[in-house]
């Protein structure tokens, strides 16, 4: 190939690796210090680029030429720092002692409000920024043309990485972020003023991701889907880097960069795969990252259900609920028997996140991966071989357990935040081949036609198939989280040292966890593809695995029933609220912050509180 | 004190629950379903919007249609292919509508049609434009108003032959729309331009591309003639990097719906001169009819139209006109009352052909030019659709039905 073609691709990478240093490189620092991996991050490079979109035109016309241009950036940059600090009173800062799993959800939640607040106060459509003044013309480069602010931008990112190393190494709060990074109590412990060091370290951060997004307003027309775009590829750098590493970040946003540059030479479509490929590879090769070290992991982060004793009469309970659910189809109209469906599919779902999450302690944040793998599965054998619902539905069960085998694998090596990370990358690399290969899976269009077989068409019957198998295997679960396999996995979660010395091997033990509760949500996965006759990517995407993590809130983790009521109230919730109102992903945001601040046992868990409170 | 308030609302209550029935005295009105990715493709979807919601009021303030009111039931399609035939489902046994019309991505236009066919319910493709729909996943309960992929690219590739262009390269979105209207430009290419072949292509997924390595391997491959489908976000930071490395200096550009203001109007200043693009030149259309739109639309909304504005207020008067003949809404009547039938339009008489159910709307086919601050069209004519359908034997032997 032409050298100088290969020239001009390599310094495309490293612009692109340049812009994402510098969005990253906050992302780290934040987590170094709070211990909290901020979804939100991207939104704050959002609403970076908004700002500077709109912010940087005005100061144009005052027509003091570049000095206008770049005081605007930097002037965007900081009211995104000002926005960052108030995220950090408002929210973080409750929820510093919280389990990940909580501050995870606590930052989609900004993301959802800061997704609908961008477009109410900027407006749908995209903006264009305008051009660096004294960088419009292009600089040739081996005799090909080369947009010279491509060049400042691969400048910038070196200077970010100075400076920030500068502030870290000669600052009084440099020392104390680099101290809080090692060991955070022990900062506390020395007398530090913490709420000044966080709400200085979130500006910082937020300042960076702002400057980020700003910095790309001359090369990208600020739009509403910037921020989850970012912040996957933002994650991978971070994770890959080591979590709280500027200098590992740096490392892994060239290595990204290059990728991606030479990544679409060769896979032209399959430029989304390659970047979460390369963080599973780094993952399954170093649990840590490049620079990264291993997390103090204790018994102090383990949520999730607690041993009760058995309700008196709960297989009246059951009757009744049997009964509930066998005579609902007398009174329902066929749209209602619709919602019910869907309500079983998510029960199912939820609950087989339940056995990772509440018994084994093993915050996945993928679990899209397992559900969408069911669907897809059906789906393929509906499509590829024409098989009937009776054998799609098994197979897809099979893809979704067999995928579990996989991932739980690389996934049972690693703990605390990594581990979360891994089950993400996972579910985004087979949210990419689902995506991209679109030979076989149909790309963006998905598969349509996938309906249930003559017999379980039309609502009644359908609703009952799903009603039985959601039951059985409900209460499958259920027995294997009673029995002594649960109780091991709960020692594992409690404390991984004594389990380990009693005998028990805990690896085996999560594994074994991962495939049935991977199988779990494939049959709801491949449910969920015969009731709606077509599956998309967006099964797989990040969006249906907060959903289930959010359904898993909203009941309670402690509690066994929690998810199954999680999911009822909120599929209920969200087909009544919809319709209503645009802004339901700004009602969903709030919710999730409020449930995360407010009741963080969940309904189920907070009405049992109660009743032991009484008692 | 408490008692006496309660009365109040108690009486209030009555009053409003007494009240209500005189106001429904009158027929109640005839429910139609919409569904658009209003969130996601705002910036098409929000002008056809305002676009129905124009019609509707005028048809209404009218009297309606057989002496009921229209009543147009909107909702959010999520721009995702499940989520659209969700909401559609919930359109249809909730809400009880008589018909669907709407959404924009194509692969969810494939979906809707599917859908469509298993619920037996009429389905109006405004927007989506891949050939499928009407061709190989058409099925009779389907109709489609805008010209297709085949005919747009058509129109295009009659311009191209002057150039003399022979090596092509094609960049569209890599998801149904794009593909559809790259085979069609693949396809007509070869029958057309003898000696054609096509040197590079570059698929970047929807809203994700990298306009920087995308220019450079296009660039690469030397091509004298450009074949774009790109459009939204992924066509501004094309069209920008593609200006900066000069990529469209030495090559004739073909590109689909740039000359639509929604996708025109964000390139503002760098608007690619020259290039040959299906579009809407709104300000320069001189007939009364349309005329009369544009001044009633900027009017109601202080803002010029798009082509959505347009598409939205010539689909509810065309379902108005279906509603009116079949008489009824039902389905088959429905069908029977669009097959084969003329209707007059804002742009002019339309034809709804029966064998595959795709409407003989045009397009306007022009070059890019700078006018002032934004970008406009020039030498542009319209190109009544007719003429550049698929075949009848090209429709035979995909259509299923």
């Amino acid at each position: 190939m032409d050298p100088s073609f290969l020239a001009v691709q390599a310094l495309s990478g490293l612009s692109s690796a340049s812009s994402l240093f510098i969005t990253a490189c906050g992302l780290t620092i934040v987590f170094g210090v709070t211990r909290i991996v901020n979804f939100a991050h991207g939104s704050l490079y959002m609403i970076g680029a908004y700002t500077a979109a709109t912010l940087v035109p005005r100061l144009l016309e005052f027509s003091f030429g570049p000095t206008s241009f770049w005081a605007g950036i930097l002037l965007s940059a900081l009211i995104v720092g000002i926005i960052g600090v108030i995220i950090e009173v408002l929210l973080l800062r409750r929820i510093y002692g919280a389990p990940e799993l909580f501050q995870l959800l606590a930052t989609f939640g900004v993301v959802l409000v800061v997704q609908d607040l961008v477009i109410q106060i900027f407006g749908p459509e995209d903006i264009l920024g305008p051009r660096a003044p004294g960088l419009r013309a292009p600089v040739e480069i081996l005799g090909r043309r080369f947009p010279s602010y491509e060049l400042v931008l691969i400048a910038a990112g070196p200077v970010v990485l100075g400076l920030v190393w500068l502030l870290l190494r000669r600052t009084r709060f440099g020392v104390l972020v680099r101290a809080a990074t090692q060991d955070r109590d022990m900062v506390a412990s020395l007398g530090v003023n913490q709420a000044m060091l966080f709400t200085g370290t979130l500006f910082l951060g937020a300042f960076l991701a702002g400057l980020g997004g700003a910095l790309q307003i001359p090369r990208v027309s600020a739009h509403a889907g910037m921020d989850l775009s970012i912040i996957a590829e933002a994650f991978v750098v971070t994770v890959v880097g080591g979590m709280g590493s500027v200098p590992g970040a740096f490392l892994a946003a060239l290595v990204i960069g290059q990728l991606q540059a030479f990544g679409i030479l060769i896979f032209p479509k399959s430029t989304l795969v390659v970047v979460f490929l390369l963080m599973a590879v780094v993952l399954a090769i170093r649990p840590y990252g490049f620079f990264g070290r291993a997390e103090i992991v204790g018994g102090t982060h383990a949520i999730g259900i607690a041993s009760h004793k058995p309700l008196p009469g709960r297989t009246y309970i059951l009757l009744v609920v049997i009964a509930a659910l066998a005579a609902f189809p007398l009174v329902a109209d066929a749209y209602l028997l619709k919602v019910a469906t869907e309500i079983l599919i998510f029960a199912l779902f939820a609950f087989s996140l339940q056995l990772l999450i509440g018994v084994g302690g093993l915050v996945s944040f993928g679990h899209a991966a397992f559900f969408g793998l069911g669907a897809y599965g059906a789906a393929l054998a509906v499509k590829w071989y024409g098989a009937s619902m009776e054998t799609a539905l098994p197979l897809g069960l099979a893809l979704a357990a067999l995928g579990a085998m996989l991932i739980g694998a690389f996934v049972v090596r690693l703990s605390g935040i990594y581990l979360a990370m891994m089950t993400l990358a996972a579910a985004q690399i087979l949210y990419a081949v689902a995506f991209q290969w679109v030979d076989v899976t149909g790309g963006d269009n998905g598969i349509v036609g996938v309906w249930p077989s003559q017999w379980a068409s039309g609502p009644v019957p359908y609703y009952a198939l799903t009603a039985a198998l959601t039951l059985v295997t409900v209460l499958l679960l259920r027995r294997i989280i009673d029995a002594p396999f649960g109780y091991a996995l709960r020692a594992a979660r409690d404390s991984e040292a004594r389990a380990e010395a009693i005998g028990l091997r805990i690896r085996r033990h999560r594994w074994l966890a991962f495939m049935i509760s991977g199988a779990a949500a494939g049959l709801a996965g491949g449910l969920y593809a015969f009731s709606r006759g077509s599956v998309d990517p967006s099964l797989l995407g990040i969006s249906t695995s907060v959903d289930a993590l959010t359904m898993l809130l909203l009941g309670g983790i402690q509690t066994v029933t929690g998810p199954l009521i999680g999911a009822g109230v909120l599929h209920f919730l969200r087909d009544q609220i919809m319709p209503l109102t645009s802004y339901w992903r700004l009602v969903l945001g709030l919710s999730i912050i409020a449930m995360v601040l407010l009741f963080p046992r969940g309904l189920v868990g907070t009405i049992r509180h109660w009743q032991e409170q009484r008692a | 004190m408490a008692t006496t308030s309660t009365i109040r609302w108690l009486a209030l209550g009555v009053a409003l629950a007494l009240g209500s029935p005189a106001v429904q005295a009158q027929p109640a009105p005839i429910k139609i379903g919409e569904l658009n990715s209003y969130a996601r493709q705002a910036a098409f979807t929000v002008p056809y919007r305002d676009g129905w919601q124009l019609a509707l009021d005028e048809i209404n303030a009218k009297g309606g249609v057989l002496g009921r009111k229209l009543e147009i039931i909107s909702r959010e399609d999520g721009a995702t292919t499940g989520d659209a035939t969700r909401v559609a489902d919930e359109l249809v046994s909730r809400e009880g509508v008589s018909l669907l019309f709407g959404s924009f991505l194509s692969n969810v236009g494939v979906a809707m049609a599917d859908f469509a066919n298993q619920k037996k319910i009429v389905y109006i493709a405004a927007e989506p434009l891949t050939d499928a729909i009407t061709m190989g996943q058409g099925n009779r309960y389907t109709f489609r108003i805008r010209p297709n992929n085949t005919m747009q690219v058509g129109m295009l590739v009659d311009q191209a032959k002057a150039s003399g262009a022979k090596r092509w390269a094609i960049v569209a979105p890599n998801y149904e729309y794009g593909q559809s209207a790259a085979a069609a430009f693949k396809r007509l290419i070869q029958e057309r331009i003898p000696g054609a072949e096509i040197v590079a292509e570059q698929y970047p997924a929807l809203g994700k591309i990298e306009a920087g390595p995308t220019v450079s391997a296009l660039e690469q491959a030397k091509p004298d003639g450009i074949f774009n489908v790109l459009f939204g976000p992924d066509l501004t930071q094309f069209v920008r990097e593609g200006n900066t490395r000069g990529l469209f200096e030495k090559a004739t550009v073909l590109s689909l719906l740039t000359g639509e203001p929604e996708w025109l109007l964000p390139l503002k200043d760098e608007v690619p001169e020259g290039w040959t693009v299906t579009g809407y030149p709104w300000d320069q259309i001189t007939e009364p009819k349309h005329k009369a739109f544009v001044d009633a639309y900027r009017a109601k909304y202080n803002d010029t139209p798009r082509l959505g504005s347009l598409l939205g207020y010539m689909v509810v008067y065309m379902i108005r006109d279906t509603i009116e003949r079949a008489g009824s809404t039902d389905t088959e009547a429905l069908i029977k009352a669009l097959e084969d039938a003329k209707f007059d339009t804002v742009v002019g008489p339309v034809t709804m052909r029966g064998i595959d159910n795709q409407s003989s709307m045009g397009a306007w086919v022009g070059k890019l030019a700078l006018k002032g601050a934004a970008g406009g069209m020039t030498d542009w004519a319209y190109k009544d659709g007719t003429s550049f359908m698929p075949t009848e034997g090209e429709v035979k032997a995909v259509r299923k039905d």
